[in-house]
């Protein structure tokens, strides 16, 4: 695929309040990641983000705009608030939603994901939100579905609609991110969020920095290669990283996987890396701080700061339902 | 009268690197053995019309899973061999890791038994340990005794360096050598854990686990150590790092009994291979299966360094590491998929179109290909005296081909039962015409192609 500057008039592809329904432009059969959308592309779901929002506000927050089409949310792994987000925004378009996981179905009897997804597709399944504990399984099952596929989550690979979020809350926050200085910080190695959030960040214009020891980084960063992830500062000295960020992304550090393997243990861990209200001092004045949960409280981040009045944790869940929105719609309507 | 094992290949470009041999002449094969290289042959015998094309000793390959017995789904020896024709090889060393494991004199029977009448000559390799399990060593003697020419774990390498020492000292005096797979997996990450492919750039943006260089590296340099200590003559399966290159030069410098393979794959491909190629985004057609092997496709600079160290002679031998996988166990999870690319079938149009673009010479390529290997393991021994030489006396093995002629992969028209090959779609330079074992032509391009 080639990406091309988008021609039209930067609008929201749905008016304001009423998704109709119609038939709008979006070359995209799937989202499977962020890297496929060109920064036009990001803004104009961003915008569309903002209509549906203007949608959940409203006293009964419904519109049929996707009367007819069919959502299976498939999750391989467990999640509360994705499946829940997405199932919310389906319905709230008037989609009907089915709600599948691997426990329970035929995937326990040894069924393969393609034969899964070929099987959604043959009932009817316009849209598939697929969660699974493998990178690069979403793009397996679109080379053999006929339905669209959304990556909700898969592997330490990728969580669009996470970072499509996280950045709908970030210019919520700070405006135009053209030039913010972004600090993630934690266990990127594993982290399908922060993959994800480096494609968003840099496309819309923000400094990244990731913050960790070289253990929680992932091997081939800064590589200049044309397949590599995009480029980024590094450090592993959080105070150092604060000064001047405009805002900070936490990330879950896996305990059960991480204390004494990848850090020496998790007191050593939060003395470093641990979002406190002192740390978060050192950053620009009220800079909002995100986490995409579930939270370690007072390993990652301390609970005044998960609670306090920089925390965006909470919007950044309201904020997913209406991404998921927008995603849906633009999937399903954009003809592609 | 003529003997079906009578041929006489005429007017070729002869390329024979054992005997420093290159020109336009005649070949015949007389009762399955090379009678004559030289101008203007006249024989009772019938005629192959090689005009315009090359002539070279059948291809040997030190590194074949011909997956029989146990894996039949994958590859027979039949498919396997008649691959190998349609490769150009006449000669296969086939694989330990079987199932039950080449581990003893009667599956090295059976094996071989299988392998008569096939389309190529099959070498067994018997495993180092029983099981390959890295514990406990197999009855090597024996495995001798039953006719294998080397032996290797492929697959895995020997964990644990005692284990690994004690095989070096009881191959040393058996005067066969150990072809080890290099691969610490303390460091490329052991069970659920293996890196699935080459850890850098294209790992962290595809998320998948890593094994970095280093994880070849560690085992390699113990190895090294471990040959020096014991005499064994050492062997190292698929070289995919610039470093394991440097260090073969530096064993070879001081006269350590060393010698080293690459496959085409790690040659010609890079880790680049796994996302698909794609140049924007990733794309449904990324996560490539086909491309997972071990050891992991690498960066363009190891590639560029082993194509060097093949060049100058500090790799002996190309080897397909042909690892032929049925299409469920590779049409799933990238993390789930077997490891392995079917090989035969590509070898040659892979070091042709490396030859097209210069970066070796077809001299060197066909070197690496016959004498090279015959060389690194000694396979000239005995019955197969002159194996990889158009000698007089040698068998009657040829490799035909056109190096110019421009192909496009497709792997529904491999025999190989193993379809999986990252190569697919892709135009190479350079293909084997026909491949003669023993004075019978095995595989003739020209006579499949010709209208019914």
């Amino acid at each position: 695929m080639i990406t091309q500057p988008q021609t039209e008039a930067p609008v929201s592809p749905v008016p304001a309040g009423d998704p109709t329904g119609q038939q709008v432009s979006w070359r995209h059969r799937h989202l499977l990641d962020v890297d496929a959308l060109d920064t036009a592309e990001i803004e104009r779901l961003l915008q569309s983000t903002a209509a549906m929002e203007e949608v959940l506000q409203r006293r009964v927050a419904r519109t049929p705009a996707l009367r007819g089409i069919t959502v299976v949310t498939l999750f391989y792994e467990a999640s509360t608030r994705t499946r829940a987000s997405f199932e919310l925004a389906g319905k709230i378009l008037g989609a009907d939603v089915i709600n599948l996981s691997a426990k329970g179905s035929s995937v326990e009897k040894g069924e393969s994901l393609i034969d899964t997804v070929r099987t959604i597709g043959a009932i009817g399944a316009d849209i598939v939100v697929m969660r699974h504990p493998q990178a690069g399984a979403p793009y397996l099952a679109a080379r053999h579905s006929t339905a669209r596929i959304i990556n909700a989550g898969d592997g330490t690979h990728a969580h669009p609609t996470q970072a499509l979020l996280d950045a709908y809350t970030l210019q919520k926050a700070l405006g135009d991110l053209q030039d913010k200085r972004i600090c993630i910080v934690g266990d990127i190695k594993h982290s399908r969020v922060a993959r994800s959030n480096l494609w968003t960040l840099t496309r819309l214009g923000a400094t990244v920095t990731l913050v960790a020891p070289q253990s929680l980084l992932p091997p081939g960063l800064n590589q200049n290669h044309p397949l590599g992830l995009p480029a980024v500062r590094i450090d592993d000295d959080l105070d150092r990283a604060l000064e001047d960020a405009d805002a900070v992304i936490a990330l879950r550090l896996q305990r059960e996987r991480a204390a004494g393997v990848q850090v020496p243990s998790l007191r050593e861990y939060a003395r470093r890396y641990q979002i406190t209200r002192e740390r978060l001092g050192l950053a620009r004045e009220n800079a909002p701080v995100l986490h995409p949960g579930p939270l370690n409280e007072g390993v990652e981040i301390s609970p005044d700061v998960a609670r306090g009045l920089q925390s965006e944790i909470e919007r950044q869940v309201q904020h997913g339902v209406a991404v998921r929105m927008a995603v849906l719609y633009l999937l399903a309507r954009g003809g592609a | 009268m003529t003997s079906p094992t009578d041929l006489l290949v005429r007017g070729g470009r002869i390329i024979d690197p054992a005997n420093g041999v290159e020109g336009t002449l005649d070949v015949l094969v007389r009762d399955g053995r090379i009678a004559a290289v030289a101008a203007e042959l006249a024989a009772n015998a019938p005629v192959f019309d090689a005009t315009g094309l090359v002539v070279a000793p059948g291809f040997v390959d030190l590194h074949t899973h011909l997956r029989e017995p146990g894996f039949e789904h994958k590859e027979t020896i039949a498919s396997g061999t008649i691959a190998a024709a349609r490769g150009g090889y006449t000669t296969v060393c086939a694989m330990a890791n079987t199932d039950p494991t080449m581990d003893s004199a009667a599956v090295v029977a059976q094996v071989l038994e299988r392998a008569r009448g096939a389309s190529a000559r099959v070498l067994p390799v018997g495993a180092i340990t029983k099981g390959r399990r890295g514990k406990e060593l197999a009855e090597m003697e024996a495995l001798r005794a039953a006719g294998v020419v080397a032996y290797s774990d492929d697959g895995e390498g020997i964990a644990d360096a005692g284990v690994a020492r004690r095989a070096f000292d009881y191959a040393a005096a058996l005067d066969l050598p150990i072809s080890e797979h290099c691969e610490d997996l303390a460091i490329a990450g052991a069970g659920q854990e293996r890196g699935v492919m080459h850890e850098g750039a294209v790992s962290a943006r595809l998320g998948l686990s890593g094994q970095p260089a280093a994880a070849e590296i560690a085992m390699l340099d113990r190895d090294i150590h471990l040959a020096e200590l014991t005499g064994a003559q050492l062997h190292f399966a698929h070289v995919s790092t610039a470093a394991s290159c440097a260090a073969v030069a530096t064993a070879k410098e001081h006269g350590l009994r060393i010698s080293a393979e690459v496959t085409p794959h790690h040659l010609f491909l890079t880790d680049a291979a796994v996302a698909g190629e794609t140049t924007n985004g990733l794309d449904p057609n990324s996560y490539d299966t086909n491309a997972k092997v071990a050891p992991p496709l690498r960066p363009a600079a190891h590639a560029a360094a082993c194509v060097d160290a093949l060049a100058t002679g500090v790799l002996d031998a190309v080897a397909t590491d042909h690892a032929p996988h049925a299409l469920p166990d590779k049409q799933c999870e990238f993390q789930h998929a077997a490891y392995g690319i079917s090989g035969l079938e590509t070898a040659f149009g892979v070091l042709g179109t490396l030859v097209s673009e210069r970066k070796l010479t077809l001299a060197t390529v066909i070197e690496r290909l016959t004498i090279g290997p015959v060389r690194a393991w000694r396979l000239d021994r005995e019955t197969h005296r002159g194996l990889g030489t158009l000698a007089e006396g040698a068998p009657g093995d040829l490799a035909i081909i056109d190096p110019a002629c421009r192909w496009v992969v497709n792997p529904d028209r491999f025999a190989s039962l193993g379809k999986n090959t990252p190569l697919t779609g892709r135009t190479l330079t350079g293909r084997v015409v026909a491949t003669v074992l023993g004075g019978r032509l095995v595989f003739d391009a020209r006579a499949e192609e010709a209208p019914a």
